[in-house]
């Protein structure tokens, strides 16, 4: 996949007081969904704003399909969409003559057929002309969305989009961004839900402090940086690890052996950890196995950096 | 040029007038005429002729004045506040418009609004009193500068207020006395001369004066000062938005 997006050595820095981002460099690749994971704070809306023109760069730069956004600003906005984190809307406005007017505000003609289009996918357009003081949370987050979609954009920003988004609309969104990917649409979002992450993105980045401390594949961080665990359920209690099984890095707990592992090490530590428990004479009479998830990684990542 | 965008802004703006027609027009409009029948027939009638003109008919452009000027500066004042308020304003700033497009769109609905209601108010001045225009193009050229003046400066406080208290501060607490000290309702002729002098300090007054001669042709002061000073506040205006653009203040961080 080409590169859409090239951020190199971009700093922000609030005031002269508070550092939001330091040195960041970051690559989007046309066409992913690429989630950005950080805890509060950790500088990942300044990080999206400045891309879309809404704070100011201190020093870096920023490259749109190879264009600067300093330099050519309009273009590269014309192409870009954001879902912002508040759910910013004009409360006396209908649903049909916000997202007309962000339609407008980009420069497009109106186009009824393609904004009906858009309400339906949105399923927004029973809703039509409603005020949006009317509507839930919910539908709000999805009149953003639309409003976001509204000029056609091939890049599309989502600040934590599902943040007070309950269960089942979540998922119905998820459905509507993995539905946007197909059609072409780049996707970045933030988000506090590591699920969310897990289930939508093809890369993800972790940010704290406002410094990148990984990028990677999704399959590739979990696989990389993810632990697998087994646990035997034993017939009779142990009450010390025995010399022979030393080398393992297990732990005993009333009839449950657990035993930790890289994922990224090959199977020849298991089979030699079931060779030893036979030899030990050590019965089991069940196996569980269990891989850390992402939100296990990102905790350690966090905690590490 | 992002025509489409200007359009779209200023039409949101105008729609939002017609929306909220009762406070927009019929407010200053009723306001005004109640000012005609007090000032203009009651109390007017008692009084004696200004320069020639009768004191119903004197006040016609001062009248027309500060409609003008305070609801130009509420409505551009408001318009770019409100998405400030609610932080709609984002759409603006991320959109592919310049600074440019974003002020003609906004102030030139705002001026637009006020240019509609001056011309009420004149329309229905002629109800009261007997209005006669001297010099038209010299009073659409005064109205219409006015009317983008002082969008123009209410644009500068729609974005300068962190509040609805300040939005209505300068228009109540600095125009309107102005206004009112600046020969709205009198000739500064008819002051002491020491208040002749400091009423010279009031900007409003070359406003007021100039408005008037177009009127009636004649004035407080010089016609060609009246016009200096007007274009002078106009080309301030523009210098302190295009300062807030270029420093990004309260938009940009």
């Amino acid at each position: 996949m080409n590169e859409i997006i090239k951020i190199s050595k971009l700093n922000k820095n609030y005031a002269g007081k508070y550092q939001a981002l330091t040195d960041v460099d970051l690559s989007i690749k046309s066409g992913e969904i690429f989630a950005l994971l950080g805890p509060n704070g950790a500088g990942k809306t300044t990080l999206i704003s400045i891309i879309c023109g809404l704070v100011r760069i201190t020093s870096g730069i920023i490259n749109v399909d190879g264009k600067n956004i300093d330099d050519q600003p309009r273009e590269i906005r014309q192409r870009i969409g954001l879902v912002p984190q508040e759910l910013t809307t004009n409360m006396f406005e209908t649903v049909w003559d916000t997202v007309q007017f962000t339609r407008g505000l980009f420069g497009f003609k109106k186009n009824n057929d393609f904004i009906e289009n858009l309400l339906k996918k949105l399923s927004l357009w029973d809703k039509r002309k409603s005020t949006l003081m009317t509507l839930s949370g919910g539908m709000k987050r999805r009149v953003m969305i639309a409003k976001a979609l509204a000029h056609e954009p091939d890049i599309l920003f989502l600040d934590e989009p599902t943040a007070g988004v309950d269960v089942s609309l979540r998922k119905d969104m998820w459905a509507q961004l993995h539905e946007l990917r197909k059609s072409g649409v780049t996707i970045i979002l933030t988000t506090h839900y590591i699920e969310e992450a897990e289930e939508m993105a093809d890369r993800i980045g972790v940010i704290n402090n406002g410094k990148i401390v990984i990028v990677e594949e999704k399959e590739k961080l979990i696989k990389k940086l993810g632990k697998k665990h087994i646990s035997f359920e034993l017939e009779k209690e142990l009450t010390s690890i025995p010399e022979r099984l030393s080398n393992f890095k297990l732990t005993v707990k009333d009839k449950t052996l657990n035993y930790e592992y890289d994922s990224k090490n090959t199977d020849v530590h298991i089979s030699k950890l079931f060779d030893a428990l036979k030899t030990e004479g050590i019965t089991y009479k069940d196996i569980n196995t269990k891989q850390s998830s992402l939100e296990e990684i990102f905790v350690e990542l966090v905690k590490n950096s | 040029m992002n025509f489409q965008a200007i359009k779209t802004i200023y039409m949101f703006e105008m729609i939002r007038m017609f929306r909220t027609i009762g406070q927009s027009i019929a407010a200053p409009v009723i306001s005004t005429c109640l000012y005609f029948i007090v000032f203009g027939s009651a109390i007017g009638s008692s009084i004696e002729s200004i320069d020639g003109v009768s004191y119903g008919s004197f006040i016609v452009p001062g009248l027309i004045m500060l409609s003008v000027l305070t609801q130009s500066i509420s409505n551009a004042s408001f318009g770019i506040y409100f998405p400030r308020f609610t932080g709609t304003i984002y759409e603006q700033l991320s959109a592919p418009i310049s600074y440019l497009e974003i002020v003609i769109g906004y102030v030139g609905a705002a001026a637009s609004k006020s240019l509609l209601l001056g011309l009420l108010i004149l329309g229905t001045a002629n109800f009261f009193v007997d209005v006669s225009i001297q010099n038209i193009p010299l009073m659409a050229a005064f109205l219409i500068l006015s009317c983008i003046t002082f969008s123009l400066f209410g644009f500068i406080i729609g974005i300068w207020a962190e509040s609805f208290d300040n939005l209505q501060f300068i228009p109540l607490l600095v125009i309107t006395p102005l206004t009112f000290l600046g020969g709205s309702f009198y000739s500064i002729k008819m002051l002491p001369p020491i208040w002749q002098k400091i009423s010279l300090l009031n900007p409003l007054v070359y406003l007021i004066s100039g408005f008037r001669w177009s009127f009636y042709g004649n004035g407080d002061v010089n016609l060609r000062v009246s016009f200096i000073m007007t274009a002078l506040f106009l080309i301030v205006s523009l210098l302190i938005i295009r300062w807030i653009f270029k420093t990004g203040y309260k938009l940009k961080t």
